[in-house]
């Protein structure tokens, strides 16, 4: 599944770097805390998160994260957009809650098994 | 190995400035994939700059990040014009951290950075004067043994 697929599947909005929605998901992380992912997360990764600030890029940029997804329709501030599309990451929102996001997610994942 | 020297370069840091933070570490990562190191050596680079970076950034006024890059190994230097840590054993501590509440609400403050620091390297040391500052070195092995 790629981030095309999954956008699609959930309906998501994607706020940054509309070209690289060929990149494959191969699996999914939720954290709110940072370190957390940097340290638990793993490559192609979706992040599900409701922060919404610039760090998340740079975590997203440094651990190959394949996205993020920001929940309750929460939305990135200004510098976060720009620095998105200025690292090449692609963020996303949704209107749905972390758990049911990560949930959909997770059974998407499990069905292409 | 792309190279047969030293490649070294620095980054400037300045406390609190969380509009800019990662940009060192994302430049670090960028240097290490133009030469063309194994992808397992940039993943634990790329977590061991970061974290140093935004120790630096959450807790002190100012600091550098030096890398120096020779076959064999590459080398972090994170020094820092800050509060310095009063206990170190504890700092290393899972769980334990002095950032304050407005940090956590962005998601730091964890208490993971020294810890993913030293899970990541293959050597660490810091020293700190309190008042002073910190200073962290971190050393990455290039010729990994399966």
């Amino acid at each position: 599944m790629n981030l095309g697929d999954l956008a699609g599947r959930l309906s998501l909005k994607i706020l940054s770097n509309k070209e690289d929605l060929e990149k494959a998901v191969s699996g999914g992380y939720v954290s709110d805390m940072l370190s957390d992912v940097l340290a638990n997360s793993s490559a192609g990764d979706i992040w599900i998160t409701f922060q919404r600030h610039t760090n998340i890029v740079a975590v997203a940029n440094l651990k190959n994260l394949a996205g993020i997804i920001i929940v309750n329709n929460r939305q990135p501030d200004e510098e976060t957009l720009k620095k998105a599309a200025t690292e090449k990451v692609t963020l996303m929102t949704t209107q749905m809650s972390t758990f049911e996001t990560a949930g959909r997610i997770y059974q998407l994942l499990e069905e292409k098994d | 190995m792309a190279f047969n020297k030293t490649t070294e370069g620095s980054f400037q840091l300045i406390g609190g400035e969380f509009t800019h933070a990662g940009e060192a570490s994302m430049e670090l990562k960028r240097k290490l994939t133009d030469l063309v190191l194994a992808q397992d050596i940039i993943k634990r680079a790329a977590v061991v700059a970061f974290e140093a970076e935004m120790n630096v950034i959450i807790h002190a006024a100012a600091g550098w990040m030096r890398y120096y890059i020779t076959p064999d190994r590459l080398r972090l230097v994170i020094t820092d014009m800050g509060p310095g840590i009063k206990d170190i054993d504890m700092a290393m501590k899972d769980g334990y951290s002095t950032a304050p509440e407005w940090i956590k609400e962005m998601g730091w403050g964890a208490g993971m950075g020294l810890p993913n620091i030293k899970n990541n390297s293959d050597k660490m040391k810091i020293d700190s004067v309190v008042g002073e500052g910190t200073t962290v070195e971190i050393i990455i092995n290039l010729n990994q043994e399966e």
